[in-house]
């Protein structure tokens, strides 16, 4: 199927839905809103003629921290194994409040890539069933591939942001503003991990 | 000049010279030959953080052949090692388990950094937001080999070096290390 037939198909059954749809770009794509990505999802998974087996990626993106309003995104990239077809899904978000419902119950595939758009964009998806951190430690401050996104000082009490002076230091010892390492294993973000929601639902039940 | 390097004198001297030990014996003290066999029986722990733990398999392998300086024997666990070869990026992530790693290393231990970002963060040293930027930072390093990554050459230079510094050491004394701020 082509861009524009699998796009009517998407249209005949969410049409306020869908904000723009582009035929001609190199890789064709639907942009939606974000709050019925997971319909949407399914409806693209579960039609026969549809048939969008295979999330291959799932990108995030930051246009600029210049407004708050769509300045954040997330690309779908869907592929159907049966009938050989592509279609992009995009979406825009407020990077304020950059939240929306996972695909993992959908694709399998999602889990990791939602994780990875979580730690690196801080896009929140709801019902995700473990949403940590997945490159960065747990106890990292900020997300780092945002635009904005201020290096954190110090962390475990090395110095993490670059320091303009540091070479004119011969010695470590030499820079006031190094910091001391402490050894401590990153704290796990409370309540984010499903072992950590077992827990606390075992201790709500005893 | 080292003190186990200079010729006996006085007493030892003359026992020499009158033959009082025979033909066979070789005398030396105690301290040189412990830190002698130390020296030529470094095991290294079997990690790598990034390439450089690819040239560092080069090295062990059978065209380089760092057991030829015995220091070959690869040991999966830090509880046998006495040297561990930092060998790639470690990122503040990896900081951590390094550090315990080192930790459960047995006295006498020895650290090589490797390559420029274990040195100091190599490429990564400005923008680089998740590498620690040295790992002297975090542990006390004995040699850096410099190199992106090093050659093999390098490292059994660096393996070398190590094995010097054995031999000049004293049993009860360690010649001082770049001491980590920890």
């Amino acid at each position: 199927m082509t861009a524009e037939e699998i796009h009517a198909q998407v249209a005949a059954q969410f049409k306020e839905d869908i904000v723009e749809f582009n035929g001609e770009a190199l890789d064709p794509y639907i942009k939606i809103n974000p709050s019925p990505i997971f319909e949407i999802s399914q409806f693209l998974k579960t039609t026969p003629n549809l048939n969008f087996d295979a999330l291959m990626c799932l990108s995030g993106l930051d246009y600029g921290a210049d407004k708050e309003d769509d300045s954040l995104g997330l690309v779908y990239n869907l592929h159907s194994i049966k009938h050989n077809h592509k279609i992009t899904i995009r979406v825009d978000l407020n990077r304020k409040n950059a939240k929306l419902p996972s695909v993992e119950k959908i694709w399998r595939t999602a889990d990791w890539h939602e994780r990875e758009a979580y730690d690196l964009f801080g896009v929140i998806f709801e019902n995700h069933p473990d949403l940590r951190r997945i490159l960065c430690p747990d106890d990292w401050q900020g997300y780092p591939l945002r635009k904005d996104y201020v290096t954190q000082k110090y962390y475990h009490g090395v110095r993490v942001d670059y320091q303009e002076d540091w070479g004119q230091y011969k010695t470590l010892e030499d820079n006031p503003e190094r910091g001391n390492y402490v050894f401590q294993f990153e704290e796990k973000a409370p309540g984010l991990t499903s072992q950590d929601k077992k827990t606390a639902a075992e201790k709500g039940e005893s | 000049m080292p003190k186990w390097d200079q010729p006996f004198t006085g007493k030892e001297k003359k026992f020499i010279e009158e033959g009082v030990y025979g033909e066979n014996f070789v005398v030396t003290s105690v301290e040189r030959v412990l830190s002698w066999a130390r020296s030529n029986s470094l095991w290294p722990m079997t990690f790598g953080l990034a390439c450089c733990a690819i040239e560092m398999m080069a090295t062990a392998a059978a065209r380089y052949d760092l057991d030829r300086f015995g220091a070959g024997v690869m040991r999966p666990s830090p509880r046998q090692t006495d040297l561990m070869i930092v060998a790639g990026t470690v990122t503040m992530k990896m900081a951590d388990r390094i550090k315990r790693l080192y930790d459960q290393m047995p006295e006498p231990k020895y650290v090589l950094s490797m390559g420029s970002c274990a040195t100091s963060g190599g490429p990564y040293w400005k923008h680089g937001y998740s590498v620690l930027k040295g790992v002297d930072l975090i542990v006390p390093v004995d040699v850096y080999v410099t190199g992106c990554p090093p050659r093999p050459e390098a490292l059994i230079d660096g393996v070398l070096k190590i094995q010097e510094k054995i031999q000049k050491e004293s049993l009860f004394k360690r010649i001082g290390q770049e001491r980590a701020n920890v």
